[in-house]
């Protein structure tokens, strides 16, 4: 065991009780599963969602501690369901982070007026993310 | 004379002081002053002398006591003579006794042996010359004692007078001077006048005076003339001082204040420097108005004169080269139709040289046949002045037809006779081969004219081509940069799952590797990476092209840039072992500019200075440009180096030095490429220096401030 798998599973263990809930939305599933194994392990519980509509209903049933949103899903995308979210009281103090492959500067400020309170671009290692999660609950 | 022993009492001499005091006359002193000795203090033969006023070192007899006045008169003491007793006397202090102790008397009018030469001064001190000598005898001491005493009273009170004789001397001769001098100002027929430097008059003459000064009863007009004429003259003498000639000469025109004409005055003045009046103007006005007018009638008379003359000369001169000048034949006739007079072109063809031959003189002979029929013509028409028609003559050099236009006009005198004609050949063969010419020419512009509309046309059709195939040529750069857009975007997302992954992998999420399973894993990893940083610069080129990059300007300070950059490259410094440093000159202004485009260049720069330096050094230096618009940063190595034929080709997409497939060095080649065109974007470009094994320079040169936005 590597001195920093022993520090991190000491994290997730201690934190497992009550650690916070992300839910991650993303219709591919290997990257969601990704982020949402890697989240896991560092003591994080998750919640997947692979679109909008699910992504609604999730929020809704399991009012999560942070939302990580893909911006490309397929029927109802990531803007309109931040939206949404933003629209409603039960969800609209929970941190949104929304990851696009589209490295344009259009779609950062589309979804930083959709109401997302953090943007990230693909590709995106865990960790990466990992750090923005943390720093956005602290907040 | 009675003598009388005893003191002489002090109301005597009060007598005698208040005598000398009120007598003015130098004479009249000295008597009195003797008189008094003879009566008061028993002098018996007394003689005053006195240095006279133009010679004060020649005494002479001023007043006798008891003595001949034939012989006091040719008496005089000359101060300047040596050896003398008596001069001896006289410039000392003491009174003298001569005729006692063996001191023998010299000869004086007195004609004794004994006496007392006592001197006079004006006060008891040796000045250069006395002002007299008191001689008196016989010598006694008590006569010694009252001589000395009206001595010392006489000696002060001459000087005075003789003082001021000579004040009212120099007075006198000081007036008489004066008067003098003005009455020859006076008698100057030119005004005169002194100024001081304020223009303010000192002293004018008569003229002068007419015309620069006016009394109280004088009229109004002849007031404002002298007022105007006063401020004309300052205004002269004020630009005098400005000017400051010298002497100066001005023409300045003032006002008759008798009649109000003009008259015009040449001014010479010249500054005097007097040590006690100061400085003054003295000024010279001379009229010169009769002689300006005389000068100027004459010279617009000459003017006159000399136009008409040209005129003149230019008529005829014009008439000349008129008929010389003309192309045309002119001849005159007289009434009998003989040719009198013909210019150089009728020459040629009313006239034969001797020499020619047979043919030409049967040419002439014709044309003036031909011509004396058409001149005729106009003889026999009574009421007509002028004829024309058209006459067929051969040009006898050539014997070529000639085709000409005649016009003949007669000349008729007073008397209403006819006196000559004038006729004037026209040669028409020009005329008809002009009419000729411009037909043809006429036929070919409209032949150019119908080309040129053809060409138009083309030329319009060919535009348009061009333009719908730009079209097109836009639309489809446009189409590829979205593909490209699109492409990377579809990149991405395998790529983040396979970055992930391997990530999560090499953190052991996943349970332990093995250390070939880490090392194989690592080289997924550090591919995926390349492949990543590859589709990213295709997406910024895609980006400029499709010109989907905007420019974001802010001011920031270059030196914050520098520090931020290198702190983000520290990794691959810390990584490298180079020593890598910066060098920021001090002035460095702020910069307005796309910041972000600016790192990005400079981080492209110092990565690459990194990369192909094995090892030495690196350095970024920032600066103004000499010319203080433009900033220049610059990445400088000591690394391999670039060649020649390579330092162009770098800059293009996909290219690197090392063009082999199995490049030594990582990286999409794009870097550069990129580098150029955001460098262009914000008005600047890059260079490089460079040199195989010794290193490069790449330099990004920007406006201090982007003009558009």
């Amino acid at each position: 065991m590597t001195p920093r798998r022993t520090q991190a599973a000491k994290e997730g263990k201690a934190a497992a009780a009550k650690s916070p809930l992300i839910l991650v939305v993303d219709d591919f599933a290997d990257n969601r599963e990704m982020y949402s194994q890697f989240l896991q392990f560092s003591g994080f519980r998750v919640v997947e969602a692979q679109n909008g509509h699910e992504a609604l209903e999730k929020a809704f049933g399991h009012a999560p501690n942070l939302i990580v949103m893909d911006l490309s899903l397929p029927g109802l995308d990531g803007w309109e369901a931040t939206r949404r979210l933003k629209a409603d009281d039960r969800t609209r103090a929970i941190p949104i982070i929304a990851l696009t492959g589209h490295a344009l500067a259009g779609h950062s400020k589309g979804a930083m007026d959709a109401g997302c309170d953090a943007f990230i671009t693909k590709p995106c290692l865990p960790e990466r993310l990992l750090e923005e999660i943390k720093s956005m609950l602290k907040g | 004379m009675a003598r009388r022993r005893g003191k002489v009492d002090a109301a005597e001499r009060l007598k005698l002081a208040e005598t000398l005091l009120e007598t003015d006359d130098l004479a009249t002193c000295a008597r009195c002053a003797l008189d008094w000795l003879g009566r008061s203090a028993g002098v018996a033969r007394g003689l005053c002398l006195v240095g006279s006023q133009e010679s004060p070192s020649v005494l002479q007899p001023v007043a006798t006591l008891a003595v001949r006045s034939t012989r006091a008169q040719s008496f005089t003491l000359d101060l300047e003579t040596h050896n003398d007793p008596l001069v001896a006397a006289t410039v000392r202090l003491e009174a003298s006794i001569f005729g006692r102790n063996g001191r023998p008397a010299p000869r004086t009018p007195l004609e004794s042996s004994r006496l007392i030469a006592i001197p006079l001064h004006a006060r008891q001190a040796l000045e250069e010359y006395p002002i007299g000598l008191l001689i008196v005898a016989p010598i006694d001491p008590e006569i010694e004692t009252e001589a000395k005493w009206v001595a010392g009273l006489l000696g002060p009170r001459l000087t005075a007078l003789r003082a001021a004789q000579r004040r009212q001397e120099g007075e006198r001769r000081s007036l008489r001077e004066r008067t003098l001098l003005y009455n020859i100002i006076n008698a100057v027929s030119d005004p005169v006048l002194l100024t001081d430097t304020e223009g303010r008059i000192i002293v004018a003459n008569a003229r002068a005076e007419v015309l620069l000064s006016s009394g109280e009863d004088d009229s109004e007009g002849r007031r404002r003339a002298v007022a105007l004429n006063n401020m004309l003259f300052s205004s002269a003498l004020t630009r005098r001082a400005i000017e400051g000639a010298e002497p100066w000469r001005h023409e300045l025109l003032l006002v008759d204040p008798v009649d109000g004409s003009d008259l015009l005055f040449e001014l010479l003045s010249t500054v005097t420097v007097d040590p006690r009046e100061g400085t003054g103007i003295v000024s010279i006005l001379r009229n010169v108005t009769d002689l300006r007018r005389a000068t100027q009638e004459i010279e617009e008379n000459y003017r006159k004169l000399r136009l008409a003359e040209a005129d003149a000369r230019a008529e005829r001169d014009r008439l000349d080269l008129i008929i010389d000048s003309v192309a045309d034949p002119i001849l005159v006739t007289d009434p009998n139709a003989n040719i009198v007079m013909l210019n150089a072109p009728a020459e040629r063809l009313f006239t034969v040289d001797p020499a020619a031959g047979a043919e030409a003189r049967r040419t002439v002979q014709a044309n003036d046949a031909h011509f004396s029929s058409f001149v005729s013509n106009l003889f026999f028409e009574p009421g007509a002045l002028r004829r024309s028609g058209s006459i067929g003559l051969v040009d006898p050099r050539t014997g070529a037809p000639l085709p000409v236009e005649a016009i003949s006009g007669k000349i008729v005198s007073e008397h209403g006779e006819v006196t000559a004609t004038v006729t004037i050949l026209h040669d028409r063969t020009e005329e008809l081969e002009r009419a000729r010419l411009y037909e043809q020419l006429k036929r070919a512009s409209s032949e150019l004219e119908q080309k040129v509309r053809e060409a138009t046309a083309e030329l319009t059709r060919q535009n348009e081509l061009l333009r719908r195939s730009h079209f097109e040529i836009e639309r489809a750069s446009a189409a590829k940069s979205q593909f490209l857009a699109n492409m990377s975007h579809e990149f991405r997302t395998p790529l983040n799952a396979i970055l992930g992954y391997t990530s999560m992998l090499l953190k052991g999420v996943t349970g332990e590797l093995t250390a070939h399973q880490r090392r194989n894993l690592e080289r997924v990893d550090s591919n995926a990476h390349h492949l990543l940083a590859i589709i990213n610069d295709i997406l910024d080129i895609s980006r400029i092209e499709a010109g989907k990059m905007p420019l974001t300007l802010t001011t920031f300070d270059l030196k914050d840039l520098v520090a931020e950059v290198l702190a983000e490259v520290e990794p691959i410094i810390a990584r490298s072992q180079l020593a890598v440093t910066s060098q920021l000159a001090a002035d460095v202004p702020q910069l307005k500019t796309d910041r972000q485009k600016v790192k990005q260049i400079v981080i492209n720069f110092l990565t690459n200075a990194i990369k192909f330096t094995p090892r030495g050094s690196v350095e970024v230096r920032a600066g103004s440009m000499p010319d203080g618009d433009q900033i220049a940063i610059a990445v400088a190595d000591t690394g391999i180096g670039i060649s020649a034929e390579d330092r162009e080709r770098i800059f293009e997409d996909f290219r690197q030095a090392d063009n082999s497939p199995t490049r030594e060095y990582m990286g999409a080649g794009l870097g550069l490429a990129i580098c150029r065109r955001l460098a262009g974007m914000l008005d600047g470009a890059i260079t490089l220096e460079s040199e195989i094994g010794r290193g490069s320079t790449f330099t990004l040169v920007v406006p201090r401030e982007v003009k558009r936005a």
